[in-house]
């Protein structure tokens, strides 16, 4: 989703700095998952908003519909039944793009300003500059992007980029019945969040707290949760999501000074040449052979 | 040029063309591969019609090269068992860098440091060949757990560093090494050439010292 923005403060693969100016708040959308009936509403408001129509696929005898992210579904319900001190317990999470604050999807892309971050904190995906090698799959530790099979280019959830930037939230906050999604800007959420998990306390909820994990310096997209110590209880939600070793040495200080190696190589074979001279038969050699000339 | 009994015939016509085409599609991998490497390269994508089409062109190149290097693998692999005689090449290999060959132990038809390098060439390929189709997007990469992914990302950047360093070498190694170009481009050398080069092998195919 391109927009004309003068306040990106990250591009992929790009070393020089982005077009900054534009000074915005940092913004966060706030998933209250205790608050969620699973009723999809916003899986549809974002459908609808985005103009993504994905194939009609087939029941898997759960909920769970789509069964997984696409490049057409950007948010999907996932709802898992497990069994707590409490019983059993339904437990519904709007899965989708966390919105990192430190995005391994930006860090693994090769491809300049194919994805970008916002100083409101939200990553876009600018599709007209991807492409297709699915690093930022690779990169991910959210398993968010999807490519799509149609054009190649990747998708996922854009936070709304396109109405955030016009003063308005994202859809699926708008449509959701229950306000189990709100959205405003970062610091708002993190009190709201912090008042929601107060009461659930207060309702017996001893373990329930917020999931914005600070392995990826945090997310603009956080979760309420009622078993915050166990966030894998919740269709796998990881629990100290990080970009990780191999990304890190795939994508960090190793390349340029790789690149730095390859350029010494290079050099060092000149310098030989002009300080050693070439390597030739030697006189002696060639004056036995002297018939062959 | 053809027996002319004055010259020895080094590779023949059929190596000579698999190892240009094992050359050309390692420096169109090299340089696509390089633009996805680091921000510094991404222009060597225009080469290939942009980012997209280097992408996409990349791994067939891959596989054009597998083939490629996979019949000199087999082709040369008995020519390149590492001996005594190498493993003391390589002890004094300083000397011969500094241009100074009197105490070289006679080499074969390869030397101790071609040998090596025919071996870390074999093994980069390798891992650049399983880590390449792991990371193949379009087709394989959906058969593979994420960390698998991850490291194969990891070690195709990697192999792919080593091996480039070690074409250059091999590169320079054979412009230093005056002739040996015309080897591989026409195919005969002096015998001259090979008695100062490949004593060993020099007698080993003239049945003496001429
Ligand atoms: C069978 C052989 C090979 C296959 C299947 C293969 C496949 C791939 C694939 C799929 C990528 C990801 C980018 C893209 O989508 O195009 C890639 C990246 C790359 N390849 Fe290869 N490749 C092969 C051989 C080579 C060789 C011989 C070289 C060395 C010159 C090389 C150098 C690179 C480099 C430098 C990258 C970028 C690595 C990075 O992510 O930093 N590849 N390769
Ligand atoms: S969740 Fe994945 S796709 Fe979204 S910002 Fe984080 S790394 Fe990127």
């Amino acid at each position: 989703m391109a927009l004309q923005s003068l306040d990106i403060i990250r591009r992929s693969a790009t070393t020089t700095p982005s077009p900054g100016q534009r000074k915005t708040p940092e913004v966060a959308k706030l998933i209250d998952v205790t608050k969620c009936i699973g009723c999809k509403a916003c899986q549809v408001a974002c459908m609808e908003w985005n103009d993504t129509r994905d194939r009609i696929g087939t029941n898997h005898g759960v909920l769970d519909n789509p069964v997984d992210l696409t490049a057409d579904s950007w948010t999907v319900m996932r709802f898992a039944e497990v069994v707590t001190e409490r019983g059993l317990e339904w437990l519904i999470r709007k899965d989708g793009c966390m919105h990192c604050a430190d995005p391994g999807c930006l860090k693994a892309c090769p491809a300049p300003g194919a994805v970008v971050q916002y100083a409101s904190g939200i990553v876009d995906f600018h599709e007209e500059n991807c492409i297709g090698c699915g690093y930022c799959i690779t990169g991910c530790p959210f398993n968010i992007p999807r490519l799509s099979p149609k054009d190649s280019k990747v998708y996922k959830c854009t936070l709304c980029s396109d109405r955030v930037v016009a003063g308005v939230e994202p859809a699926c906050a708008k449509t959701c019945p229950t306000g189990a999604i709100v959205f405003g800007t970062k610091e708002d959420m993190l009190r709201h969040a912090e008042e929601r998990i107060g009461e659930l306390k207060e309702r017996g909820f001893a373990r329930a707290g917020l999931y914005d994990p600070k392995g990826v310096g945090g997310t603009h997209v956080m979760y309420v949760l009622h078993h915050a110590d166990k966030p894998e209880l919740y269709s796998g939600l990881p629990k100290d999501p990080a970009i990780g070793p191999a990304v890190e040495l795939w994508k960090g200080a190793a390349k340029p000074l790789a690149a730095l190696g390859l350029a010494l190589v290079g050099a060092g074979a000149f310098f030989h040449y002009v300080t050693k001279g070439p390597n030739e038969v030697s006189g002696e050699i060639e004056k036995e052979f002297d018939d062959e000339k | 040029m053809k027996n002319d009994p004055k010259r020895i015939l080094r590779y023949t016509p059929i190596e000579r063309a698999n190892h240009w085409l094992s050359a050309l599609t390692f420096i169109l991998l090299a340089l696509s591969g390089l633009a996805f490497f680091h921000p510094a390269f991404y222009p060597l994508t225009q080469l290939f019609g942009g980012g997209v089409w280097a992408r996409i062109l990349h791994p067939f190149i891959g596989v054009v090269m597998a083939l490629s290097f996979g019949i000199m693998f087999f082709h040369y692999r008995r020519d390149n068992g590492i001996t005594a005689a190498d493993r003391e090449w390589l002890g004094h290999v300083r000397e011969m860098v500094d241009g100074d060959d009197r105490n070289m132990p006679e080499a074969g038809k390869f030397n101790g440091g071609q040998k090596l390098l025919f071996w870390l060439l074999v093994a980069s390929m390798v891992l650049l060949i399983l880590s390449g189709i792991v990371i193949w997007r379009a087709y394989f990469t959906f058969l593979f757990p994420a960390w698998i992914i991850r490291l194969s990302s990891v070690v195709h950047a990697v192999a792919a560093t080593v091996m480039i360093a070690l074409i250059i070498f091999h590169i320079y190694a054979a412009i230093w090494t005056r002739e040996s170009m015309d080897a591989m481009l026409y195919g005969w050398v002096r015998r001259a050439w090979a008695k100062q080069h490949h004593p060993a092998w020099f007698r080993q195919i003239t049945g003496g010292d001429r």
